[in-house]
């Protein structure tokens, strides 16, 4: 007997090889585009001086003007509870907001939708912009960059939290309504102890990033240490710079090591 | 009778252990003990802030109506922050390749390599972008070329955590499979590695691109070029309602990119 064997169609690779070589297009007009726009900015001088710049502030950064250690310590101090009031702020209103944007806690999916959107708005702000609106608003200081950090890291926490509470166990919840609890019993007995685990690292991690984010805000006279690095690049103290990026440093790499010990043990 | 009954009552146990309502107790006077503490040294006033939340909105309406004439000049910078963006994503992208690849421990066995590449990465990670700008206009003056360097060190640590902890979670037995057919470590990475993490490697970038745009705002403010450096001049001259309209056309520009990328990443994933 004789068996006709035929190999399977290939695939139709021609619609795939368009698209492509169109994404590659694009790609390759975009890159053409800022490569050009770049390298036609460039000033290529900085080449010759770049020996002679090394030379003239490295040596400066690595010697430390120990001097202003109490001034450097007690702005690095500012923007470390710059970031912690922030944070704690949108830790605790973006609670409210992360049950509003939970698919499985909100009804009608029009409610749903607006709070996602919502959580949405606040995110596209970047941070920097809304630090000038508040230091335009309430006056330039440290409660503007509370604010700001508040409300940027509100929207990620809002996010991650709905996240966190879509991923629920809802049997739980249902076993509570079925054995008649009310709302606030079942938010704090059968929601709560599933989701504030989460939570609570969610808003660590995000403490994290607001201590970097928090030192960038004192450019535009919103608190914090981001003020005196652009005093003291201006001024040239070199020494004053290499000290602040010592503690810029150390105190990150120290909030980062005790917070993921924190979070590993949370979660 | 009812007096059993009070009794009975005030016997209920709770849910939680006695120890863990203690503990929880104390963290959590700590917590506000140092909340009230920052607050103090921040001088953050929310009961001020609500009690003269007309002023606030008197000093906001100086902003409007944005001078939609200063446009104009805010277009270039915005353009050379776009591109910036692209450029410095595009170099710590492929930078990010081979630091990942190393410190990735399903792909590098020696561990000293491994701790070695992970402790750079931490490094870099720990400087925030604002650092990196001045660090680099004071080596390489002012211009964009120390703004594309800082991007691209501040994106590199990022992109190359996220990659390598792609590559740490993906299915070790296609590694195992091109291994025991005789692939070299070449062909391992092209035909295990590359197609489990390319998705999300391309979520990666165009995540590093958007927050590119974001943080080369703050470019400017140092001298590195980009629009923050038009930013700082309004500012400084108190021409709120230029400020406002700059500010309002690079909220639309990030309100695009990041439609656009959201987009693209959800045809990847």
């Amino acid at each position: 007997m004789e068996k006709n064997f035929n190999l399977p169609p290939k695939p139709n690779r021609q619609k795939k090889i368009v698209r492509n070589s169109a994404i590659a297009l694009i790609l390759g007009v975009i890159y053409v585009w800022a490569f050009s726009g770049v390298i036609e900015k460039v000033d290529w001088r900085f080449f010759d001086r770049i020996g002679e710049n090394f030379d003239r502030v490295v040596p400066r950064l690595v010697d430390v003007d120990w001097s202003a250690t109490s001034k450097v310590l007690e702005l690095i101090l500012e923007t470390v509870f710059i970031a912690y009031a922030g944070t704690l702020i949108a830790a605790i209103l973006a609670i409210p907001f992360g049950f509003w944007a939970a698919g499985n806690m909100v009804k009608s999916p029009f409610w749903n939708t607006m709070g996602k959107w919502f959580l949405i708005l606040d995110r596209t702000f970047p941070e920097l912009i809304l630090a000038i609106l508040f230091v335009i608003t309430v006056g330039p200081g440290a409660f503007a960059g509370v604010l700001t950090i508040g409300l940027t890291a509100f929207g990620m926490l809002g996010k991650l939290y709905a996240e966190v509470i879509e991923s629920i166990d809802m049997k739980v919840v249902e076993a509570m309504e079925a054995n008649g609890a009310n709302k606030i019993q079942i938010l704090f007995y059968g929601i709560f102890p599933q989701v504030l685990p989460e939570f609570l690292s969610f808003a660590l991690y995000r403490f994290e990033i607001d201590i970097r984010a928090s030192t960038v805000l004192g450019i535009v006279g919103a608190g914090g240490i981001g003020t005196l690095i652009v005093i003291t690049a201006a001024n040239r103290d070199w020494e004053q710079l290499g000290l602040i990026i010592l503690a810029i440093v150390v105190v990150v790499m120290v909030i980062d090591y005790i917070s993921s010990k924190i979070r590993k043990r949370l979660v | 009778m009812p007096q059993q009954n009070k009794d009975l009552e005030s016997k209920v146990y709770s849910v939680y252990p006695k120890k863990l309502k203690f503990q929880i107790s104390i963290i959590f006077a700590i917590v506000v003990f140092w909340y009230l503490f920052s607050l103090r040294e921040t001088d953050a006033d929310f009961i001020g802030l609500i009690s003269e939340i007309d002023v606030v909105f008197f000093k906001l309406l100086e902003m409007f109506p944005p001078d939609w004439s200063y446009i104009e000049a805010a277009i270039d910078p915005l353009i050379e922050t776009i591109q910036i963006a692209v450029v410095a994503s595009t170099f710590s992208i492929i930078l990010c390749i081979p630091m990942s690849l190393l410190s990735a421990n399903t792909i590098v066995k020696s561990k000293f390599v491994y701790q070695l590449f992970r402790n750079i990465m931490n490094f870099l990670r720990t400087m925030p972008d604002i650092l990196l700008a001045t660090l680099f206009v004071s080596l390489f003056g002012v211009g964009i070329v120390p703004g594309i360097l800082a991007l691209t060190v501040f994106s590199l640590g990022l992109l190359a955590k996220l990659l390598s902890e792609t590559i740490e979670t993906i299915d070790p037995r296609q590694l195992e499979a091109v291994r025991s057919t005789g692939g070299n470590i070449v062909q391992v990475i092209w035909y295990a590695v590359v197609p489990q993490v390319l998705p999300n490697f391309i979520s990666y970038g165009l995540y590093v691109f958007e927050l590119n745009v974001r943080a080369s705002l703050v470019l400017g403010f140092v001298g590195a070029g980009g629009i923050g450096a038009i930013i700082d001049t309004q500012l400084n001259f108190l021409q709120y309602q230029k400020v406002m309209a700059v500010l309002v056309v690079l909220l639309i520009a990030v309100i695009i990119i990041e439609t656009i990328s959201n987009a693209l990443r959800r045809r990847v994933v």
